[in-house]
């Protein structure tokens, strides 16, 4: 029941996550991002963890998307010309390096594929994925990571205010 | 299994026939009469079938029909399929929110519990939020596709005023979350059945500035910038036409409902009717037997809920002919530098009253 579900999310999730490469207009390829975003949105509902669908919805395809549209508009991008095309495969060092930690990554996928059978997982506590058990563990065993990337996210707000900022008073 | 799925389809149903065959159409009318009444003038009140013109509520089928059968308009140069798929876009979150609103408590009929809720999310309100965002894009990529400047203006001032409002927004909920403990929307709506526990005496600044802040969302007058008529034509859907256009303009009114029924879900007592629970409202029906008692209570609790949202709307109706349009840098220094700011107070102080009552 559940994979009859999921191979349609996760093959609609592939073809978008082509559609963000092979787009030639911007807007286009965003589109497909955020698309793919809502699939992975449904992965997430899939594996009984309601409240990292609903966060993967609200930051990534409500905000963060929302700003990369704004910027595509604001600086009115074109089609991107096929001539930039031709120059991308000059650089052969990083297309090698590249190459290489995309089949390590591939390599891992499949390693973990083989090792965990795409099942119905065994039966989950009710709480499972609530907001309250994960506001739990985030306050409770997990911490110190909580705090220190809410604090690297604060540098990263100031420092973009700096940047931004043309002289600083 | 068939009766949950029988009874879902029906709450579907019926949430579909309330928000696009009911409140969609008549809120035309109403903001028409609304207008008129407040401009001292008459109103909507020429269109007639045989010379009866019923208050002008023929307007509606006259509004249809010209939607219905107006050229559907591509501008040359249009994202053909951009154009076409935005008003869906700006449409289906208006509806998609309705999912997780209870308009109604939990009822024994016929031996079985309904609960008035589509599907009663553990994130209810987490996903409210979730889906108002996406409608962003509808409104945004229908001025980038019409290939027409004053569109793409209304849709940059589209995207930068939901952005700002939207973290007003989230801050104000997390305030009604704090006092609650939960985000289910059935649980905070069970709350208030106490009425000295509902969100406006909880939560009163959060009351005032998640009202303006849902009116910014929704882009309706003092917060039209993105469509502003005098400035940019009409904004976004300044290239949109016939059943587009109305498509556009049923986003506006159908998410005047969903602000309704959120507003008085978080703020308003939900279904319930001050000083009354279920249960003594069921004692009185007694002699009518479990389910009949049960129906008529749901009837009551569902109509006071709707009385409730009506009464958001007429809110709304009113500010927004009351009021003229905020200047572009008015909305943005009201959204980030008082709003943004109070919201943040407002969590502090609520935090500090419930560790004190605690």
């Amino acid at each position: 029941m559940e994979l009859l579900i999921f191979y349609p999310i996760a093959g609609l999730c592939i073809a978008l996550a082509l559609g963000v490469i092979f787009n030639t207009s911007p807007v286009g390829s965003a589109m497909c991002l955020i698309g793919m975003m809502l699939g992975l949105a449904g992965i997430f509902v899939l594996l009984q963890a309601h409240f990292v669908a609903i966060l993967q919805i609200i930051i990534y395809a409500g905000a963060i998307m929302v700003l990369f549209m704004f910027v595509i508009m604001l600086l009115n991008l074109k089609e991107a010309a096929s001539a930039d095309w031709v120059t991308r495969s000059n650089n052969l060092f990083i297309s090698i390096m590249t190459g290489v930690l995309a089949i390590g990554i591939l390599y891992k996928i499949v390693d973990v594929i083989f090792i965990d059978k795409l099942d119905s997982p065994a039966t989950l506590p009710d709480s499972f994925g609530t907001v309250a058990t994960i506001g739990e563990a985030l306050f409770t065993d997990f911490v110190l990571p909580f705090e220190v990337a809410s604090l690297l996210l604060l540098a990263a707000m100031i420092g973009a205010v700096v940047l931004a900022k043309p002289k600083l008073d | 299994m068939w009766v949950d799925l029988a009874i879902t389809f029906v709450k579907i149903l019926f949430v579909l026939a309330i928000t696009v065959g009911f409140f969609a159409p008549v809120l035309t009318w109403v903001e028409r009469k609304q207008s008129a009444i407040m401009q001292d003038r008459i109103g909507a009140n020429r269109a007639d079938i045989l010379g009866f013109t019923v208050l002008g509520l023929f307007h509606i089928i006259a509004d249809a029909l010209k939607m219905f059968t107006k050229e559907d308009f591509i501008p040359q140069g249009a994202n053909k399929i951009l154009h076409t798929i935005s008003p869906i876009i700006a449409v289906v979150p208006a509806l998609l929110t309705f999912a997780v609103v209870p308009f109604g408590g939990q009822y024994t009929l016929f031996g079985k519990e309904v609960n008035l809720v589509i599907s009663d999310l553990d994130v209810g309100l987490l996903f409210v939020f979730a889906i108002a965002s996406l409608a962003t894009y509808g409104y945004v990529i229908a001025g980038w596709s019409s290939n027409n400047n004053w569109s793409l203006l209304g849709s940059m001032r589209t995207a930068s005023q939901m952005i700002s409002y939207e973290v007003t927004m989230g801050l104000t909920i997390v305030g009604v979350l704090m006092v609650y403990g939960s985000m289910k929307l059935t649980t905070i709506g069970a709350i208030q059945e106490d009425f000295f526990r509902w969100g406006l005496f909880l939560q009163p600044l959060g009351f005032v500035m998640f009202l303006a802040a849902s009116i910014a969302e929704n882009k309706r007058i003092p917060f039209d910038n993105p469509e502003a008529e005098s400035e940019i034509v009409a904004g976004y859907f300044t290239e949109y036409s016939g059943l587009k256009f109305g498509m556009f303009f049923m986003a506006e009114f159908i998410e005047m409902v969903t602000i309704g029924a959120i507003m008085t879900i978080l703020f308003f007592g939900a279904w319930h009717i001050p000083f009354l629970s279920t249960a003594t409202l069921i004692g009185w029906f007694d002699f009518l037997g479990t389910t009949g008692s049960n129906l008529l209570v749901m009837l009551i609790q569902v109509g006071v809920f709707f009385a409730k949202v009506i009464f958001f709307i007429w809110l709304q109706m009113t500010i927004r002919w009351t009021l003229p349009r905020f200047r572009y840098d008015q909305i943005m220094k009201l959204g980030w530098k008082i709003l943004l700011p109070l919201s943040l107070a407002n969590i502090l102080i609520t935090g500090i009253v419930i560790l004190v009552l605690n």
